[in-house]
């Protein structure tokens, strides 16, 4: 029974890349940039799942994560002319070590306090970014020069290539999170986020699981950071700001917690709704404020998440 | 009588061919549209197709840049209605196709990939705020549609950005800046404590006008940033060096009236003199509770927001038609104070997009190459009704224009002007050529 399930569950996210990977031969170029896009900040919302769905971390940092790895890929291609390959290489090590310090630290806490010490952590990283504006030109950001944006001699620049690449990333990041949520290492993550002193009494180093749960989560948001600013070309302060915290919670909530494609389903929509809506309306946020009330009312545990309980068990 | 009319008039008639009364028709619509007194699908007519020229107007409207978007939002409407009452552009009217930014540069290059993919437009423009313009800049580059700014900053004019970025209707910051250095120096004083946001826009203000200030033997003493988080400013005045003779501040945000008001309190009647940039009261009433402080003082504006003794019959046009009175307020709402240093950009840039398009021959976007040409090709720009803030100077190599600057002093409630800088005080040396970019 348990090997037809995961068989299931293979056989649709292989069954999603593929189509996704079709869909780019029919999509009008608008909705074609779109969906590299929402692949990409689908891969961000995917890491923060990482920590928030399966560990039960209610973090409210992942932005500095992000951001960790769109300056150390961007600011070395300006000032030391390092490439798309090695910007993607700095930005996943770039995650992964302000994760790990701020881990060390933050784990400490718990629930709230975990939240508020993360949220600190962000702001601080936030306003480092205007510190430091000589090199990151603060709330204006920079460039990067278009000549460095390729990969294995490819544009990044070319849509083709692009998608690709987002494509690629997304592909990676659901491998790591569907082999997260079918280890053991995932159901001792998923046994934390249910009850962590019952889990450190069956003799697991709970702050050992957490940390390496939260260091992957933000190599991936380190990452997706890098990929970000290689993909579209600009690195500012933004996308260092609480919003890009709160947004792959609402992504990773609308979609399903603890689903490998809830973060995707959530971006996907979540995206879609703010651009259709704010065509008609400049209350777009209003719009979108209710959907969620919606969603909560009619998909308490997100779109895949109700799924998963009401029909398809199978969903990992 | 009757007979001989008869057949001279049919042989009139058949004497006129339907490509030559076509022809006929043809020409004297269009020298009718010249005259403008034909209605528009009339004048539209001569053009070989009249579907509307589609402009992608990237607008400010919610987020930090909300309040200039909304004038923003209103004097664009107000051009574009004016060109299309004028016969459009090469005989097509325009239209205005409208998204939201919200102040946000991830969501600034969306709206640009949206106007170029989905919408079809022909260009974009109008943005305001520099970190959706840099944000934005590298997709319009990439999808080659031409992306003409609002900004005043320095962003385009220093390189980072590409040949299909353009700003010909609002001097930069960098100019503006540089051209206020000798009048204060000469009237004000040589010793400045600058009050500035810690933040890029805030930053330029503190180099090029220290840089400026030296050149006129004169001396920034004081650097005071402010934080963008900040909500009070009590505690920043006291930082204010000794034998400081000038203060220049320039704030932007919803603190602006904040900070006025704290600086105000800070220094009773003792103060040294005060110059401001009036991004630190643009839509805030001169009149407004706790800033009577500043009668005496002197601001930075771009376009005068009172009108003046002095001010052209281009700027009352222009007033008239946007829809603001003398005191730089709505007609409708004289509580509603526009932010009438920066909005006219949008107009004249309007304007320019038109010239340009009318000297490419522009139709449709495969011309976009030629129409960037074209508007590297403008150099001067008379005052007129297209140009209502005054004569300006386009410099295609960095794709800027430089125009006059004005200083005005608080006096009797109003903002008068008293100094106007010549164009050329805000020439710097070109830091890059766009020309040399390939289309």
């Amino acid at each position: 029974m348990r090997s037809r399930w995961v068989n299931k569950a293979t056989a649709l996210h292989l069954g999603v890349i593929a189509v996704l990977f079709a869909l780019q031969f029919v999509l009008p170029d608008y909705h074609h940039v779109n969906l590299a896009r929402v692949m990409v900040l689908a891969s961000f919302a995917m890491g923060y799942n990482i920590a928030f769905g399966y560990t039960g971390l209610l973090s409210l940092g992942h932005a500095m994560f992000f951001a960790a790895g769109l300056y150390a890929a961007g600011l070395m291609a300006l000032f030391a002319g390092v490439g798309a390959g090695g910007g993607l290489l700095l930005g996943v090590i770039a995650g992964l070590v302000v994760a790990a310090a701020v881990g060390c630290l933050a784990l400490r806490t718990t629930g709230v306090s975990f939240m508020i010490v993360t949220l600190m952590f962000a702001q601080a990283a936030f306003l480092a970014t205007f510190y430091f504006g000589e090199y990151t030109r603060g709330d204006e950001g920079f460039v990067i020069p278009s000549n460095l944006r390729s990969l294995f001699g490819l544009s990044l620049v070319e849509p083709t290539t692009r998608y690709f690449v987002a494509l690629t990333l997304f592909s990676l990041c659901m491998a790591v999170s569907f082999a997260i949520a079918r280890s053991s290492m995932g159901r001792v993550l998923a046994a934390i986020r249910e009850n962590e002193e019952r889990t450190r009494m069956l003799g697991y180093n709970v702050f050992l699981y957490k940390l390496v749960a939260l260091v992957i989560s933000g190599a991936i948001s380190g990452a997706v950071g890098a990929a970000y600013g290689m993909l579209f070309g600009y690195v500012g302060a933004t996308f260092a700001s609480i919003q890009y915290s709160i947004l792959p919670l609402l992504w990773v909530l609308m979609g399903g917690a603890a689903t490998v494609l809830g973060p995707f389903v959530g971006t996907l929509l979540m995206f879609y709704l703010v651009d259709i809506s704010s065509g008609f309306t400049s209350a777009n946020m209003l719009i979108v404020g209710l959907a969620l009330i919606g969603l909560i009312l009619f998909f308490p545990k997100g779109i895949l998440g109700t799924l998963r309980e009401r029909a398809a068990p199978w969903l990992p | 009588m009757v007979e001989s009319v008869k057949p001279n008039r049919k042989k009139q008639i058949s004497g006129v061919s339907r490509r030559k009364a076509l022809a006929g028709l043809g020409g004297a619509a269009a020298g009718a549209t010249v005259s403008g007194v034909l209605p528009g699908f009339v004048r539209y007519a001569q053009a070989q197709t009249s579907a509307p020229i589609k402009i992608g107007f990237q607008v400010h409207r919610t987020g930090i840049g909300a309040a200039y978007g909304r004038w923003y939002d209103r004097t664009t409407r107000a051009a574009a209605q004016l060109i299309n009452e004028s016969g459009g552009i090469n005989g097509r009217p325009i239209e205005i196709i409208a998204e939201d930014d919200g102040t946000d540069p991830k969501r600034g290059a969306e709206v640009v990939e949206k106007f170029a993919t989905q919408h079809g437009a022909d260009v974009a423009f109008g943005t305001l705020f520099s970190h959706v313009v840099i944000g934005s800049a590298p997709r319009a580059g990439e999808l080659k549609i031409p992306y003409f700014v609002v900004s005043e900053g320095h962003h385009v004019a220093s390189g980072i950005l590409n040949r299909y970025t353009l700003q010909p209707g609002i001097t930069d910051v960098k100019s503006q800046v540089q051209s206020m250095a000798p009048w204060v120096a000469s009237n004000l004083g040589k010793k400045v404590t600058m009050i500035y946001p810690d933040f890029a826009f805030g930053h330029d203000h503190r180099d090029y006008f220290s840089a400026a200030m030296a050149a006129q033997g004169g001396e920034v003493i004081g650097k005071i940033a402010i934080p963008p988080t900040e909500s009070s400013f009590f505690k920043y005045f006291p930082k204010i060096p000794r034998g400081t003779e000038v203060l220049y501040h320039v704030m932007v945000g919803p603190g602006v009236l904040t900070f006025v008001k704290e600086m105000g309190e800070f220094f009773g009647s003792k103060r040294p003199e005060i110059f401001g940039f009036i991004d630190s009261l643009e839509a805030v009433s001169i009149n407004s509770p706790g800033l009577e402080f500043l009668e005496g003082s002197y601001f930075w504006e771009a376009n005068p927001r009172y009108a003046q003794a002095k001010s052209s019959k281009f700027d009352a046009f222009y007033r008239a038609k946007v829809g603001v009175d003398e005191t730089g307020a709505s007609v409708d709402d004289p509580k509603d104070i526009a932010t009438y240093s920066h909005m006219f950009g949008c107009w004249e840039t309007l304007h320019t997009i038109k010239q340009g398009m009318e000297a490419a021959g522009y139709r449709g976007p495969g011309d976009r190459a030629k129409l960037i040409e074209a508007v590297e090709a403008i150099d001067n720009m008379e005052e007129s009704q297209a140009h209502p803030q005054g004569a300006k100077i386009f410099n295609g190599k960095t794709h800027q224009v430089f125009g006059h600057q004005f200083i005005s002093k608080v006096g009797g409630g109003k903002l008068n002007v008293v100094h106007k800088t010549s164009i050329e005080d805000g020439f710097y040396k070109d830091e890059v050529d766009y020309t040399s970019q390939p289309l």
